[in-house]
């Protein structure tokens, strides 16, 4: 078990809380919720270690295209990078729609 | 007029292999009554039968084995039988390898070793057998009509009669070609049945044909190689299914195509039904197939989207259903399915206009592997089906959709697609910078590395992040470049410059899923036309019969 924490900048304001997503294997939940301010705190909880470098690869990526100010809360069961992505941009098209 | 040359040797012999296999054939005939050997005697029969050297193809694909012959071969004294040269699909089991641990067998050309991959490279490694190639399965039967020509061959059918006619079942697979191609150049053919029966429900291969037959202790060996559980599809897995159907089949028109196995392709099968249907594509692709009869294709089938299916072998638990379908499948008088492994990849490579299938590994030139260290698996079918025959001469919509040419003659391309999610389960990258097979191919000796689909011949490639549509990138920078693009958080995805993605999927040579129309939230397993094993037996109206493994209930 390890826990990471990741912060961002942001640029617009969270619009809604949403929840994608569950603690099953190979999968992962997503907790996303307005944060005031101007930033977006990402905090990781994750069966799996040594994935540091890797999770911080993913976030990277997906806060290029996603300026949300939000908390997101993620307790992952060995999710793939590509299914860490796939809830996060769930929870996003949730957020704004 | 018999000539004879002025050394003075004496005239040569024309019929050396039929009179060795004459001389063969009498040394066990005490054993033998009409074509049916004693089977108390296999053992003892072979090793008058079988000779060192020999080349000898033992029947054994991915599926059905003719596991009492390998059994008895493996138990063969080595003083008398050694140094054999077995071809085979796919090494498969245990007794496989005993043959080269006991000597019996020195050499092997083959296509595929799945299960056993682990102890290939160990017994090669350890210098107990060598390998002359790993083929796709098409190649290493051509071969056999060529310079692999074998002198023995051991195969497996359900029934004979006292004249040695066989009956196969669904699971014709190899047997024809295997026996063809021994029968005819005076090889010596030897089939284990599961039971002799004086009337056959069909005969697939005539008796004359065929030298001996044994009654086996139990029936042959099969495996459901093909039966994909949808409990285990998950939500990327659709989500990339949805972007193959609106991205590649819809936009290009595909009628006719082969998917190879695997979770992904399985959920494309599960989604026809539900996603493609709502798009309205229904008569308009996915008409025709080249597949074994793959139990998550029967929902698209009962819906009506299915008009014919020709398959490489059968599958168990699909006997009563297909038998039920003989307006889509290939069936006999008899009623049971007629499958063909070589007609079917004929007509996968030349027949369709796509072939889809996962790899575990591609590098950033889209060439991809299923070898990883430490395993020497082979290739199977796919590198046949997924490559762009160069020989085809007609055209269709999908194939003419690929020619990127204004010149005065040109030609189509196949629609050759990978489906990789970039990572595997446990972290491991799956589009990476270098092969595994590079270093496997260069420890096992091997004059190229072994690639399964050479990255010229891919024209698209989808993963969880997008598809990259790489028949219109201009140059292999710019292919490079669309990969990576799609590429994720692997280290090849990460050097991805955004400028130039964005400018990719401006020209449309990169799509990702919002750019196809494609909602990521639609992207969830109830999508799926069947969830689980039970709904296909549903779907089935009860025919499909699952094996045990795969029932829960």
């Amino acid at each position: 078990m390890e826990t990471f924490q990741y912060e961002y900048p942001a640029q617009v304001p969270g619009r809604a809380q949403v929840h994608v997503g569950v603690v099953g294997s190979g999968d992962l939940e997503v907790l996303l919720e307005p944060l005031p301010g101007a930033l977006a705190q990402v905090r990781i909880r994750t069966s799996v270690d040594g994935y540091g470098q890797v999770w911080q690869n993913v976030l990277d990526r997906f806060f290029t295209r996603y300026h949300g100010a939000v908390r997101i809360e993620i307790n992952d069961f060995g999710a793939t990078p590509g299914m860490v992505l796939l809830r996060l941009e769930q929870a996003v098209e949730e957020e704004q729609s | 007029m018999e000539q004879s040359t002025e050394t003075g040797n004496p005239p040569r012999r024309w019929d050396t292999r039929g009179r060795e296999k004459a001389r063969r054939l009498a040394a066990v005939a005490p054993w033998v009554l009409d074509k049916v050997l004693d089977p108390e005697r296999i053992v003892d029969a072979l090793e008058r039968l079988v000779a060192p050297g020999d080349r000898l193809v033992l029947e054994g694909d991915n599926q059905k084995q003719a596991d009492f012959l390998s059994r008895a071969l493996a138990q063969v004294d080595p003083r008398r039988v050694h140094d054999l040269h077995l071809l085979i699909s796919s090494i498969s089991r245990r007794e496989h390898l005993t043959l080269f641990e006991r000597g019996i067998a020195r050499r092997v050309d083959f296509a595929y070793a799945g299960p056993q991959s682990l102890r290939v490279a160990q017994l090669l490694e350890d210098n107990q057998l060598e390998i002359g190639a790993i083929h796709t399965y098409i190649e290493l039967y051509a071969r056999m009509f060529v310079d692999l020509i074998p002198n023995i061959a051991l195969v497996c059918a359900e029934q004979a009669d006292r004249q040695g006619n066989l009956y196969t079942g669904a699971n014709t697979e190899d047997t024809p070609t295997i026996v063809e191609a021994a029968a005819f150049r005076q090889g010596i053919v030897i089939a284990q049945v599961n039971q002799l029966s004086d009337q056959l429900p069909r005969v697939d291969i005539p008796g004359s044909w065929v030298d001996l037959v044994v009654v086996a202790d139990r029936p042959f060996a099969v495996e459901p190689l093909f039966t994909r559980d949808p409990r285990v599809i998950n939500d990327l897995q659709v989500l990339m299914g949805m972007m193959v159907i609106r991205g590649i089949y819809q936009r290009h028109g595909v009628t006719s195509l082969n998917h190879g196995i695997g979770f992904d392709t399985a959920a494309i099968e599960l989604l026809l039904p539900t996603y493609g249907q709502s798009l309205g594509l229904k008569g308009r692709i996915c008409r025709n197939w080249t597949l074994n009869p793959h139990p998550t294709l029967i929902p698209a089938i009962e819906s009506g989207w299915v008009e014919s299916v020709h398959c490489f072998g059968s599958e168990v638990g699909m006997e009563d259903y297909i038998r039920a379908r003989p307006d889509v499948f290939f069936t006999g008088h008899d009623g049971s399915m007629r499958s063909n492994r070589v007609l079917c990849q004929l007509a996968g490579q030349y027949g369709v206009d796509l072939f889809v299938g996962s790899t575990l590994q591609m590098d950033p030139d889209a060439n991809s592997s299923t070898v990883t260290l430490g395993r020497l698996a082979g290739f199977g079918g796919a590198p046949n089906m997924g490559h762009d025959p160069r020989g085809r001469r007609h055209s269709s919509p999908a194939w003419l959709s690929l020619n990127t040419s204004k010149a005065e003659i040109v030609r189509g391309h196949k629609l050759v697609v990978q489906l990789a999610e970039t990572f595997q389960k446990g972290g491991e990258p799956v589009i990476v910078d270098s092969l595994d097979a590079v270093p496997v191919g260069q420890a096992a000796g091997m004059p190229i590395a072994p690639v399964m689909i050479y990255g010229d011949d891919v024209s698209h490639v989808v993963t969880e992040e997008g598809i990259a549509y790489l028949y219109l990138a201009e140059g292999p920078e710019e292919r490079r470049a669309a990969l990576a693009a799609v590429a994720g958080a692997t280290p090849v995805g990460l050097r991805a410059d955004p400028r130039r993605t964005a400018a990719l999927r401006r020209r449309g040579i990169v799509a990702y899923p919002e750019d196809i129309g494609v909602q990521r939230g639609e992207a969830r397993r109830s999508l799926l036309a069947a969830r689980s094993i039970e709904d296909l037996v549903a779907w089935s109206g009860g025919l499909y019969q699952p094996p045990a493994r795969f029932r829960t209930w």
